[in-house]
């Protein structure tokens, strides 16, 4: 033998051995099918399960990206200090005048918008919403949100000073109030006060998530025409890109401190909360419940190894005469070795692929239905490099025993067998 | 010599009990001998067989085929030497249902691993050795049992062995097919291959060149067929229309 046949001879003898496999499994059909079932509905399961997961996942964080991922939320929040201590509201409040002079010190924010929100219900003629978002904003509020006015204007400095009573509103309070398609300059009622419509401002994408079953619709006025010290207000700034998050954070914290002259000791009397954060926290949250929802259906995946492990061993034995004068003719043991282990990772491999398509099926169905909210999900490439991996282990650690069953049969006795 | 064996011995134990199947067999064989082996059940034939094979390792003594030490050698090494020198016809054919009469001849060859053309060419040239050219797609239920032998022969043959092994070749036939198995087996002796045959029947082993008997796992007597009982038993009535070779 020259050294390439040395070299060739290995790999033919696999290949020879895979084709000798897929006929045996389809010269025993049915039985292959039942004994590779354990194998199909693990794997489906496993990239079912994975796939639903990534759905999720991936809703979650479309709704985090349209909720904005570069927002950070400044509130007055009383320091946690361990010891009972009542915080007086007058002391944790902010002023109004307190962010004046935030972009200057804080480069890292590209704006910012005081936001006081209350609920309240509204009116127009014979349309009455109640429980609706009613948000005392300041005019860089469309920059933040990224929502721009589409129909009419957005507040001016005047409205503000002044604080007048005009608002905007959004598309699904203009729809529920039946108001005209040009609403701009008819009256609405705000709780008892009566407010004119100036302009009309995209609805937010569907946020399921932070809704707490309120209204869709949204009334918005002026800031100064909202607020009053008991209600307060909390800050929503835009840090330039998500990536700059924590810098703005830094920067927030030390103007924070310092235009409410904290000491070094002092803890700070205010929250800042990254959006990135909650992303990032439940991006490692979601990974983590993925791959322990995937391990514990891929238990499934070893309870089909022993159903391939009992049929193999019944194959060994049903094929002891054929062993046998394998062997007789010159089969090493290693290559019946090699038979009978190929046949088991055949097996395995052809049940996960069978069981992928069961998998993309599964799918396929929660995909379609609507409330599951799953319509981004889908079988991740690793899910199925990973069920394959996982198909042919169990292939080779359940087919290892029948196969070395077989290659240590002793020819005569083998051939002898009935 | 193809074949020298000195001083074998088989033990099996069965229980406490050591049984010798072999009881010190020395024998040679040169190339290109017919021998046929005869002996009653029990007489160690069979495990003279098993061991000439290479399928059994005797428990004592040594066994040179063509040339190479074979009782030193593991469970690999055994396995080639049977690939390559040794050729087994079964009483049985051994034949696997499922492949086509080619495919059955080619196994050998996989084992060696040979490359698809060659093992082709070589499984189709054997199968024409046995005058079975026509019959190559077919699998073994869809041929009859003298086919079936001839389809392991060339089997047996497929690898260029240097003796080829038959273990009661025609007992699964009957009279008329066994006349044209044994034919075949004439037929290859005189085109130079060595041929050992394990036969109960004195009608068998008449065709042979060189009788052996095994009686209490021992050579009993080895002569030349002339010389040998089965010599003088009256010969078969020819059977109407045999021909005595086979045409190629």
């Amino acid at each position: 033998m020259n050294p390439l046949q040395l070299l060739v001879a290995p790999v033919v003898l696999i290949y020879q051995s895979v084709f000798l496999a897929l006929g045996q499994v389809w010269a025993n059909k049915v039985r292959s099918i039942l004994t590779t079932i354990g194998i199909i509905i693990g794997v489906a399961s496993v990239t079912a399960v994975i796939a639903a997961l990534t759905g999720m996942k991936q809703s979650v964080l479309t709704q985090f990206e349209s909720f904005g991922t570069n927002k950070v939320f400044i509130l007055p929040y009383p320091p946690d200090t361990g010891k009972r201590v009542v915080w007086r509201w007058a002391d944790l409040r902010f002023h109004q005048h307190d962010f004046d002079e935030m972009l200057e010190h804080c480069p890292s924010v590209a704006t910012f918008s005081r936001n006081c929100d209350y609920t309240q219900s509204i009116s127009y003629g014979t349309h009455t919403e109640s429980n609706v978002d009613i948000v005392g904003i300041d005019p860089q509020w469309h920059q933040v949100e990224n929502r721009s006015v589409i129909l009419g204007r957005p507040f001016s400095l005047i409205d503000n000073e002044h604080a007048r009573a005009v608002c905007l509103i959004n598309k699904i309070a203009q729809d529920r109030l039946g108001l005209d398609t040009d609403p701009t300059g008819e009256a609405i009622m705000v709780g008892d006060r009566r407010f004119i419509v100036v302009g009309v401002v995209e609805s937010r994408a569907e946020s399921s998530m932070f809704g707490n079953g309120r209204s869709d619709a949204e009334v918005f006025i002026p800031f100064n025409t909202a607020y009053t010290p008991d209600n307060g207000f909390v800050v929503v700034a835009a840090s330039k890109s998500p990536d700059v998050s924590d810098e703005a954070q830094a920067e927030i914290t030390f103007y924070m401190r310092h235009k409410r002259h904290l000491r070094v000791d002092q803890p700070d009397n205010f929250r800042i909360e990254v959006v990135q954060k909650f992303v990032d926290q439940f991006k490692s949250v979601a990974s983590a419940i993925t791959m322990v929802a995937g391990g514990i259906v891929g238990i499934s995946l070893l309870v089909g190894g022993v159903g391939i492990m009992n049929i193999m061993l019944v194959s060994v034995s049903e094929r002891t005469r054929e062993i046998g004068l394998r062997k007789a003719v010159g089969a090493r043991p290693s290559a019946i070795l090699l038979q009978f282990l190929i046949e088991a990772m055949v097996l395995c491999l052809l049940g996960g692929m069978a069981g992928l398509l069961g998998g993309e099926g599964i799918t396929a169905i929660l995909k379609s239905i609507p409330q599951a909210k799953l319509d981004q999900a889908s079988i991740p490439g690793w899910a199925i490099a990973l069920s394959f991996g996982f198909a042919a282990a169990v292939g080779l650690l359940f087919g290892m025993f029948p196969a070395i069953k077989a290659a240590r049969l002793d020819p005569i006795e083998a051939l002898r067998h009935e | 010599m193809v074949i020298r064996l000195r001083n074998i011995t088989k033990v099996y134990r069965v229980g406490a009990e050591r049984i010798a199947a072999l009881n010190g067999v020395n024998l040679d064989v040169d190339r290109n001998e017919y021998v046929a082996v005869m002996g009653a059940s029990g007489s160690g034939k069979s495990t003279l067989m098993n061991i000439l094979g290479c399928l059994d390792r005797p428990t004592g003594g040594t066994y040179e085929l063509d040339g190479r030490l074979t009782t030193s050698m593991g469970a690999s090494a055994l396995a080639h030497v049977r690939n390559e020198r040794i050729g087994f016809v079964f009483q049985s054919f051994e034949l696997l249902p499922r492949l086509t009469a080619l495919k059955n001849v080619e196994l050998p060859l996989i084992y060696a691993r040979a490359g698809w053309f060659s093992r082709r060419a070589r499984a189709k040239k054997a199968i024409e050795t046995v005058g079975l050219s026509d019959r190559m797609r077919h699998r073994p239920n869809q041929l009859s049992g003298g086919q079936r032998q001839r389809v392991a022969i060339a089997r047996a043959l497929v690898a260029r062995p240097a003796i080829l092994l038959a273990d009661e070749p025609t007992g699964n036939l009957d009279s008329r097919t066994s006349e044209e198995i044994l034919a075949l087996f004439n037929q290859l002796h005189r085109s130079g291959q060595t041929i050992i045959m394990v036969t109960h029947e004195p009608d068998v082993a008449r065709h042979a060149k060189r009788i052996i008997r095994m009686k209490d796992g021992r050579v009993h007597s080895d002569l030349p067929v002339e010389e040998d009982p089965v010599s003088e038993l009256p010969a078969p009535t020819p059977l109407a229309g045999i021909p005595l070779e086979v045409s190629a």
